[in-house]
């Protein structure tokens, strides 16, 4: 249990991707199984044990100790399980000679009934250190939240392995704790294991940002061009009954979106993009899918005022037959027919851009004719679908970002490298009426710099502090004085959480204005009109 | 009396003082904006201001000052002082053996280790009959870089509360130590600064290292420089230590590198000469994961010099007072206690002290 607390404790407090990779890997290396395998569930939330309530605790710590001074100890930590982690009374005539496992926790807690669950779990935490306490508290009250996705866990998996990743995703829904077989093949100890289950996903094809002197070198002849559209990349398969949509790192995302999985009459694999409204019609903006995202559960009325759809790109497979190796144009036109059976509110495809030369094309990328595409997308007549990303194959030609020259409001201290610099910037714009203008937030940013220039901005934020937070300083930003950044970002949705009512997405730095005065940046109204478009 | 009583309050009740005479403990030792003063004796213990004649528990700043007329403290605090402040830090010195009674003005007054960094002391100070000790600063984990605590018999103990809540109970410092030096494994490619208070921490936590079996050189920051030559100078092994100075080497010098420092230095453009360092800290703060993550430590090393809850209230049983003075940090909390307890305790309101030190 210790080995695993530890994990956690590790993982939460380091920031760097890189460093969470060598931290997994390393657990995976170290600690054997079934252990490794449940904290795996635990981390990518396939662990299922009854939950125990906030309330529930505080009853058992408040019958073990004083509760006024726990309420002390409640109010200085401020976090539920860790109050109760550290000051949870140790006997240490009680304790056993060792600390149960990550395997026998679980096995006991998931063994537990409803009844004596508070009981089962009160005697764990007698059993355990700190640590561990800690650990086996976020067990039972669900959400590790350590910053570490099941995308990255897969990563993890994948460089502990020394596969691809799209094998490991190929492989998840066919799995299940503590993955023995799993880690067996990934130590060369076991052959890979045989996925027998049905509905699986199947890694997706990416593909690569177009760089500057890409078209020089490609024959507009041998590629498709196709609207970038702006939902959520989604895998749709149907099989035995079996129906799921999935995310483009095949996270199961069926439960968000019912409406559009209860459409799914077939047996194939579909990648499309999903997305809201009616096909036939008119498809939603971003702000209209905002609305059904990141959702545990769907009311009716909101399946009704923003029904999901998906528009396809490309089929993969049909009625058991895997057309992945053939080439885009046949399978596009098996696509066309495919889609031509399904109900056209909840399917459409994705239209074709017509076009001879990049110039033209590049014209029509310009004036996208719907807010929600982000650009083109061009693909070559004759590829196969490869999982991952392959360089030339697939190309996505995004549209200009948007720019607004904002001033720096506060900066913050990275982390790692960046430990000694100022490198987080809040930025705003200004609002009032003319007289009473003031800087209102409307954004943050850390990248898009380089490091000479992040020298420079730091310089000008130790010398410009006027305040300090901790590790956040507020610098001196007015009429007269303040350093004005060009922010670049892809889009704005509507906010009610930001002061500004605005949130931007994508957002980073693309210029520092050294020479333009405070006064002269943009205002909220220039942002606000970009919302209404 | 300090075995036979069982009421809640054991002391005599306060107006039969006078008639017993004997002195109230108040009479004895009583805050003033100073510091602790005694005015029998007319001194005080660690005083915030410049006084006539000071008595300094430790080392560290924010209990001994510089401008005090004389000072009574152990070899090794006037040494420290005089290392800091320069050797004019007071117009006289008087340097206390542990153990040994030296008496002021009629007042009993002897030096006990505190455990707490190399050179603290407890003050003992006893009239009439009445025996108060203000522990300044300390610890009971064992350290080697300092003589171990000694619980002193008293009626009234002065204790802190730096970490006077249920919720601070540090883990054995060789625990740390060891994820400090897993860590190190894991990460050779970077390097990892220590963020240690310079006086006692720091020392401490690179003669962990050195009893962990760590024998590559430790960079110090040389804010370190003085007190850890010091320290060695005391027969405190610290093994070889380097000044991270650029000159010492480019940026692949610290690959792989341990650098201890002063926590503030590695927020600053100094810790730039780092290869992508992991900042860890040594503080009994980091037990709060919250405070860890507020500072940006990416590995924090709960090592404390100051008693955590568990030793709080068991020293507080061992001295066998019948009073506790409660003093710098959460008071409230160990003042409950000790009336769940049947102890008498009360908070000693000093000012200018700094609970957040460690």
């Amino acid at each position: 249990m210790n080995r695993f607390a530890e994990l956690l404790d590790r993982l939460v407090l380091t920031p760097s991707r890189n460093g969470k990779l060598t931290l997994l890997t390393d657990y995976f290396r170290a600690v054997e199984d079934p252990d490794r395998g449940l904290a795996l569930a635990a981390i990518t939330g396939d662990l299922h044990i009854a939950a125990v309530k906030p309330a529930m605790l505080r009853m058992l710590v408040t019958e073990r100790m004083d509760p006024v001074l726990f309420g002390y100890s409640y109010d200085y930590v401020g976090d539920l399980a860790e109050t109760v982690s550290l000051v949870w009374p140790q006997t240490p005539g009680n304790l056993p000679n060792r600390e149960p496992t990550l395997g026998e926790v679980v096995a006991r807690l998931q063994a537990a009934s409803r009844s004596d669950g508070p009981k089962v779990l009160a005697g764990l935490l007698d059993s355990a250190g700190t640590s561990a306490r800690f650990a086996i508290i976020k067990l039972v009250t669900g959400g590790l939240r350590i910053g570490v996705s099941a995308r990255l866990a897969k990563q993890a998996l994948a460089d502990f392995g020394k596969v691809e990743v799209a094998e490991i995703e190929e492989l998840w829904h066919g799995l299940s704790p503590p993955y023995t077989a799993l880690f067996a093949w990934l130590e060369g100890k076991a052959e890979k294991p045989r996925n027998t289950a049905l509905a699986l996903f199947r890694p997706v094809m990416l593909s690569n940002p177009l760089s500057e002197g890409d078209l020089e070198k490609l024959d507009p002849a041998d590629y498709a061009a196709e609207w970038k559209w702006d939902g959520i990349r989604v895998q749709a398969v149907a099989e035995g009954g079996i129906r799921r949509l999935y995310s483009r790192t095949g996270d199961d995302v069926s439960g968000a979106f019912p409406d559009l999985a209860d459409a799914m009459h077939f047996s194939a694999t579909l990648d499309g993009e999903l997305l809201v409204g009616d096909p036939r019609q008119a498809t939603g903006t971003f702000s209209d899918l905002q609305q059904r995202l990141n959702r545990k559960t769907v009311t009716p009325k909101m399946q009704q005022q923003y029904p999901a759809f998906m528009r396809c790109y490309d089929l993969l497979q049909v009625g058991g037959e895997d057309l992945r190796a053939l080439s885009f144009r046949e399978r596009r036109g098996r696509l066309e027919a495919f889609v031509g059976t399904l109900d056209p509110s909840r399917f459409d495809i994705s239209p074709f851009v017509d076009f001879t030369d990049w110039q033209t094309l590049e014209e029509l990328r310009r004036v996208p004719p719907h807010p929600i595409i982000e650009g083109v997308m061009l693909k070559r007549w004759d590829s196969a679908y490869v999982a991952g990303r392959p360089k030339g194959p697939w190309f996505k030609w995004k549209r200009d970002p948007h720019t607004v020259d904002a001033v720096l409001m506060y900066a913050q201290r990275g982390h790692g490298k960046r430990s000694s610099f100022y490198s987080d910037y809040t930025f705003g714009v200004w609002t009032g009426a003319e007289g009473e203008e003031e800087l209102v937030p409307v954004g943050k940013a850390y990248f898009g710099f380089t490091d000479a220039e992040l020298k420079q901005i730091d310089k000008y934020v130790r010398d410009n502090t006027i305040e300090r937070f901790g590790p956040v300083r507020s610098v001196r930003a007015d009429r007269d004085n303040g350093l004005v950044l060009e922010v670049a970002f892809e889009g704005l949705n509507r906010s009610t959480r930001h002061k500004s009512g605005v949130a931007m997405r994508f957002p980073r730095i693309s210029r520092l204005r050294w020479d333009k005065p405070a006064n002269e940046a943009d205002r909220i109204e220039t942002l606000q009109a970009l919302l209404d478009r | 009396m300090r075995e036979s009583a069982v009421s809640y309050n054991r002391l005599p009740a306060a107006e039969l003082y006078p008639i017993l005479g004997i002195m109230r403990p108040s009479d004895l030792l009583h805050p003033r904006p100073e510091g602790l003063y005694c005015p029998p004796g007319d001194f005080f213990i660690d005083p915030v201001r410049p006084v006539n004649r000071a008595l300094i528990t430790h080392g560290h700043s924010d209990h001994a000052r510089s401008g005090h007329r004389s000072v009574l403290a152990t070899r090794q605090t006037l040494d420290i002082m005089g290392l800091r402040y320069g050797e004019n830090f007071a117009g006289a010195t008087q340097a206390a053996q542990l153990g040994e009674t030296i008496a002021l003005n009629g007042i009993s007054v002897s030096f006990h280790p505190a455990g707490h960094v190399l050179g603290s002391a407890q003050i003992a100070v006893e009239h009439q009959g009445t025996r108060i000790v203000a522990s300044g600063d300390y610890k009971r984990q064992r350290d080697a870089t300092c003589a171990p605590f000694e619980p002193i018999q008293c009626d009234v103990f002065i204790t802190e509360a730096t970490f006077g809540l249920p919720v601070f109970r540090h883990p054995p410092d060789t625990e740390e130590i060891a994820r400090l030096l897993k860590s190190a494994a894991q990460f050779p490619e970077r390097s990892h600064l220590v963020g240690a208070y310079a006086l006692g921490k720091a020392q401490r936590v690179m003669r962990l290292l050195r009893d962990a079996g760590y024998d590559r050189p430790l960079y110090i920051h040389g804010a370190l420089a003085k007190l850890s030559e010091y320290y060695q100078s005391q027969g405190i092994d610290l093994g070889q230590l380097e000044p991270a100075t650029v000159e010492s080497g480019g940026k692949d010098d610290f690959t792989g590198a341990i650098v201890v420092g002063p926590p503030s230095a590695f927020a600053d453009r100094w810790a730039r000469r780092f290869p992508d360092p992991i900042s860890c800290f040594a503080s009994g703060w980091m037990r709060i994961r919250q405070r860890a993550k507020q500072g940006g430590v990416e590995l924090p090393l709960i090592i404390s010099d100051h008693a955590d809850w568990d030793e709080l209230t068991a020293t507080i049983r061992e001295t066998g007072a019948e009073e506790i003075w409660v003093t710098h940090g959460r008071e409230e909390a160990l003042v409950r206690w000790c009336e769940l307890e049947g102890i008498a305790a009360r908070p000693l309101h000093l000012v200018g002290y700094e609970d957040e030190g460690d």
